[in-house]
Formats: structure tokens, sequence, C-alpha cells
């Protein structure tokens, strides 16, 4: 009878292996696309991407990033262009992580990686700060700020090959 | 702020305490152990001696039967109550936790398995959970009823277990020197198999008193639905409870025990319908899957523990896993064989006697799990319907399968037409269903018009009225076999008076008179 097949059904269950992820000692490995903690990312020369035009801020539906833009000169250059971001602020509380402001970024600076143990105590530590987010520069390579030559960056994004 | 991103300062090595103190505590185990290999060899010994061949210490004849000494069958009442208490305690706390566990590898996912080694001491912080939580007691509920009905729930299913043995005798050593023969159940009535029906039966008071004293409609018509099911469902667990008498021809559960000694001779398979039915009915009982309507979380805003918080929740939960526990080991001892495994085992080792029987209330409990994971909730009309047209009939005939193979086998006097007698009913009815639930609707018969059908003409048909028919005719045959041996008997006797007018003074001798009768004498 059918009832017997239900019985089969779920007696089979006991004899295969549980799909439960024994978390923490075993992670989930997640998808390329899985929207994590945010990074701004630097060229392969150490200047930062992020040219603080507030983009993504105007982007955020939840009003999560705080974007303070200050002059580059060629002595003291964070970013290829006239300006870098020197304060910001993305309040992960506030935070969908929908990946709004990586889609309006012009020079794809702010991207959402793999990050997902974000927990904190106080809403202050909430709150991460440029420091947090900047990935370190590449090996070798000295970070930012960097003296360049003068009039070589004079665009703010690059003559760059299509990355998609 | 320090957090995941800012610099980590270099971590200081230090000694690794988690590791070591166990390391040192297994040294000093191991240390203790090699220096005292004689000891524990010898001791190890005494243990197995002591479990296994009494016979070799005592003789036989000093041996004291509890029965019959007032003082002992005191202190034994006293002491197996206590620890059975305990045992159903702690029982009761790790079914919550085989369930749990169980339900979740049917359900291809893992139980609770942090709080303690896999999960072992989950019971423990469930029930401090519910310690701390807020006991709310409705402003107008009635506070004695509303207070005492969990209890009136769970004392019955603590209760029913008194008479269930756990073994055969056993043979105990006792601090005046003395050893005693003392009996493994806290009571063994004639009537065993009654009390348990009866006691069972008060369980249903705790729920509709529950659900009357919380002042809250919702609950009061809860605990009206669960009352109905428990009491409906009582029939066929009285019913089925009789076959095993039959069988055994005594109540007493330990009589019935002694009975089922080898696997074949398990009652579970000279009627197999009948325990089908005496599951299905103790399941009813105790509110248990998938006949948990009154206790779902889907109806529990409507059901009879709404306004239940914590520790009064918890008592109800106690009750019903009780419940599932008290079931188990009635269900293993009318029908398969209780603390005796199949091979004659136990009578020669009674040590193994609760062990046999823990196992098998531990199969039937995963059973009932089984059949919770599997199985969705049965609509309270269908289980009203099932309840009364289809259990008690078939309950009737189930017992008048036994009740018919056990007379034929008296009437010839031979085990053997019992068997074939009990195998040509059971060959018939497997047939008979066979042919009637292929008719009822495996196959799919096109249904163009709906007037046909019986719940809309009303008129009844199915498998329930020509069952209750066939049964009733079958029930009217003794009564018709009784007439009619006594018109015989009367018609047997008139032939021995001889032909008179008058019959009423020759058919009396006549009374001799006072006189005579005392020089008679």
């Amino acid at each position: 009878m059918n009832v017997i097949r239900g019985f089969a059904t779920t007696f089979k269950h006991v004899l295969e292996e549980p799909v439960t992820v024994q978390y923490p000692e075993e992670v989930k490995q997640f998808n390329v696309r899985y929207k994590g903690r945010h990074h701004l990312r630097r060229y392969d020369n150490g200047l930062e991407k992020c040219i603080g035009c507030a983009l993504c801020a105007a982007a955020c539906p939840a009003d999560a990033i705080w974007v303070e833009a200050a002059e580059n000169t060629d002595d003291e250059r964070y970013s290829p262009g006239e300006r870098y971001a020197k304060t910001y602020e993305i309040n992960m509380l506030r935070c969908i992580f929908c990946g709004y402001c990586e889609d309006a970024c012009p020079t794809q600076a702010i991207q959402l990686a793999h990050e997902f143990q974000l927990s904190f105590t106080d809403r202050e530590d909430a709150i991460f700060t440029r420091e947090m987010l900047l990935d370190p520069p590449p090996d070798g390579v000295p970070g930012t700020p960097q003296k360049v030559e003068r009039g070589v960056f004079n665009r703010s994004i690059p003559d760059q090959e299509d990355p998609y | 702020m320090a957090n995941l991103y800012s610099a980590q300062p270099e971590p200081q090595r230090s000694i690794p305490w988690k590791l070591v103190i166990p390391l040192l505590v297994l040294l000093l185990l191991v240390v203790l152990i090699v220096l005292n290999l004689g000891a524990i060899g010898t001791a190890i010994s005494n243990v197995f001696t002591f479990l296994f061949d009494y016979e070799s210490r005592v003789d036989p004849s000093q041996i004291i039967e509890c029965r019959g000494n007032s003082a002992c069958t005191t202190i034994q009442a006293i002491l197996f109550s206590a620890i059975l208490f305990f045992v159903l305690l702690t029982g009761f706390a790790y079914t919550t936790l085989l369930e749990r566990v169980f339900l979740a590898r049917l359900q291809h996912r893992v139980g609770p398995n942090r709080v303690g080694p896999f999960g072992l001491l989950q019971p423990l912080a469930d029930g401090i959970k519910l310690i701390f939580k807020e006991d709310i007691a409705p402003a107008q509920s009635f506070r004695a009823v509303y207070l005492i009905a969990p209890l009136l729930k769970a004392v019955p299913v603590l209760v029913v277990v008194a008479v269930v043995p756990w073994g055969p005798d056993w043979v105990v050593p006792w601090f005046d020197g003395n050893w005693y023969r003392v009996p493994l159940s806290l009571a063994d009535p004639n009537v065993g198999v009654l009390w348990v029906l009866a006691i069972t039966s008060l369980g249903t008071y705790g729920v509709a008193l529950a659900g009357w004293a919380s002042n809250n409609k919702y609950a009061i018509l809860g605990g009206m639905r669960a009352t109905a099911q428990m009491i409906s469902y009582e029939l066929s667990l009285g019913l089925t409870m009789a076959v095993p008498i039959l069988l055994a021809s005594s109540m007493s559960l330990g009589d019935i025990i002694n009975r089922q000694v080898y696997i074949w001779e398990w009652y579970i398979f000279q009627n197999p319908v009948a325990a089908a039915i005496l599951f299905i009915a103790l399941l009813a009982e105790v509110n248990r899957a998938p006949f948990d309507l009154p206790e779902a979380e889907q109806e529990l805003t409507a059901g009879y523990m709404t306004e239940y918080s914590a520790m009064k929740f918890a008592v109800f939960m106690m009750a019903e896993y009780l419940g599932m526990i008290a079931i188990s080991m009635i269900f293993a001892s009318l029908y398969l064989g209780g603390f005796q495994d199949g091979f004659g085992l136990v009578n020669g080792l009674p040590i193994l006697g609760p062990l046999v029987l823990i196992g098998k209330v531990v199969l039937m409990l995963m059973i009932m799990i089984w059949i919770r994971a599997t199985l969705p909730r049965i609509r309270y009309d269908r289980l009203m319907n099932f309840g009364w047209k289809v259990l008690v009939p078939l309950a009737l005939v189930a017992l008048s399968w036994s009740a018919i193979a056990v007379l034929v086998a008296d009437f010839s006097a031979s085990p053997m037409v019992y068997g074939i007698v009990a195998g040509l009913i059971f060959v018939a009815l497997v047939v008979g269903g066979y042919l009637v639930l292929r008719r009822s609707g495996e196959i799919a018969v096109e249904e163009d018009e709906q007037t046909d059908d019986p719940i809309i003409t009303g008129e009844r048909r199915g498998l329930g009225p020509v069952a209750i028919q066939v049964v009733g005719g079958l029930i009217a045959v003794p009564f018709v076999l009784y007439d009619w041996t006594l018109k015989q008997l009367d018609r047997l006797a008139a032939l021995n008076q001889p032909e008179t007018a008058d019959t009423e003074t020759t058919a009396v001798e006549p009374a001799r008179p006072r006189q005579a009768r005392d020089a008679g004498k």
C-alpha cells in the first residue's frame, strides 16, 4: 500500500548522510556572486580605485554609506583622479547587502566579497571605516599615499580593457 | 575599537590548559589502573559471578520468598517504586532527546548535538529553561482546577506502569544477610489488564478539566475534542486488550508474559489484526501523531493547553512522553512477550529481563516517532469516523477470530486445530480485505456524477455496516446455541419422567417427616 511506501521513503533518510552543515567546524562554500562584506579595491600599482564620487551612497537604498571626498595632489596621491574618499564609512547595521553600490560604482572600487562573519557587540563597532574596508596593496607594491610623477594620472578612470 | 579588521597582536604562547588537564587526569587514571590490575581483575570477576551465578554462593533452600514476607514486600514496594520513578523520569527526559534526534534523522537532518557530547545534556538544558520561564495564569481561570489538571493527566500514566513486570524474580542479597527472591513488579494483581484499562481512562479527566479551567472558549472546545477522541478510542482499546486475556486465559500481566516465552508464541503472530488495532488505539489515547490534533502547533491556539505556560506546560509534555513510554510497555507486555526475549534466555538469566523490556520499549518509541515523521495529521471528523466506524468493527472481528479459534480448539482438545482455524480465518480476512480495498478505490474509477457518492446520498455502504451485520450474526451464534442446548436438555429431562397427568407431585420426592428424619440419624 501507499502508506508502506511512505514509511520506506522516510526510513531511507536515516540511511543517508544528513545535509546539515556542522557550523562552525564546517563552513558551507558560497557561490562566486555571494554578497558578503564590502572591499575597497586597488589597482595593481597600489593606488585606490575609489575616487570619492559618492555614487554608491546615492544608490544605497538603506542610506548606509557616508562618503567625504578630498583633493588628490601628485605629491600625496591616493587615487588616479582629482578626488579620493577621505572618509568612507559603511554602517553594517543599515546595510542590506543588496549590491547596488557595487553596481553603481564607475571604477569597480567597491565590491562585495565572501566574508560573512561580521558580528559586533556595540553599535559603534558596526560602522566599518575606510581603513577596515580597504584592501591591502598587492605584494611588493607601495601603498597609498604615493608620490608620483606629475601629470601621469589625469583621468579618474584609467584606460583599461573591458573586464567583462 | 578592536574587531576582526584591526591589526591582531601576535598571540602569546601559553600552556594550553584545555589539553593539559584532561591528559593529566588520563595519565593518573592509567597509573592507578596499572598499579591495581590484580584487584581490578578480582573485582570484575566478582561482579560477573554476582550477576550470573548466584547459586554458587547461596543455598537454594535459604532463599526467602518475598511475596510471603510482609517486611520484605513493604521494603520492596518502596524501593522499587522509588527506583521506577527515577527511571521513568530520566526515561522521559531522554525520550524527548530520542524524539528530536530520530525525527531529525528521518527528515534528513541532524538533531541537537551541541549541548553535551552528542547532545546528551539537551534535556537538562530544556528543563532549566522551562524552570526559568515566566509562569502566567489567566486572571479568571478557576485556579484550583487549573493548577491540578496537568497533574491529573500525568499521574495516571506514571501509575499505570505499576503492574508491568520488568523481569522474572530476582534473587538479591539484603543487608540483614539473607537472600530474597523478589518479584520485579510493583504489583501483579489478578486483574492487571483491567487495572491498566481503568487507569488510562483517568487521563481524560486532566484534559477536559484543563480545557474548562482555562476560561478560554477555544480551550474548552479543544479539551472537549481531545476528550471525545480519547474516549472513542477506548472501545477498541478494551476489545483488543481482551484478546491476550482470551489467549492466556488470565488477566494478570505476569501470566500473559509467561505464556509468551518463545518468539513463535508471541501474541502478535497469533492475532496481528488485534495487535495493529491496539497500537493505533493506544496512539490515539495519548494524542500522538497522527492523532495529535489537540496539541499540534498549528492548532494549539484552539487547544486545551493554550493557557498553560512554563512548568505546567512542561508537566503536560511530561504526561505525553510518559504516556508514550507507558503504552509501549503495555503493548510489549500484551503482544510482544514483555521481558521475555524470544529464545527463553531471560528465564535462565534473570538480569536480562529489564534490558529486554527497555529494548522493546525503545523499539516501539522509534516506531512511534517514525509514524510521526511520515503520516500527516488526521482531521478531527475523519478521526472520529475512523475510531467508531472502522476500528470498532475491526476490533470485534479480531476478538471474534481469537474467540472462535480458542473455542473450537477447546472442543477438539488439540492445539493443531487452533492453529489451523486461526490460520484459515487469517487467510479469509486477508483475501476479503484485499477484495474490499481493491473495490473501494485503489484503482481509479471514472466518476462522472457525484450523486452516487454516499457522502451526498447518505446511504450507508462499505465495509463497516457489512462487517457489523456479519459480526452481529457471529455473536448471535453462541446465544442461539445456548438456547437450543437448554431446550434439548429440557427435553431430555422430560423423557426421564413417567407420563402421568399430574407431574408435580411425582416429580419431587416427598419430604420425610421430621420424627423419621431425627430417628434415622
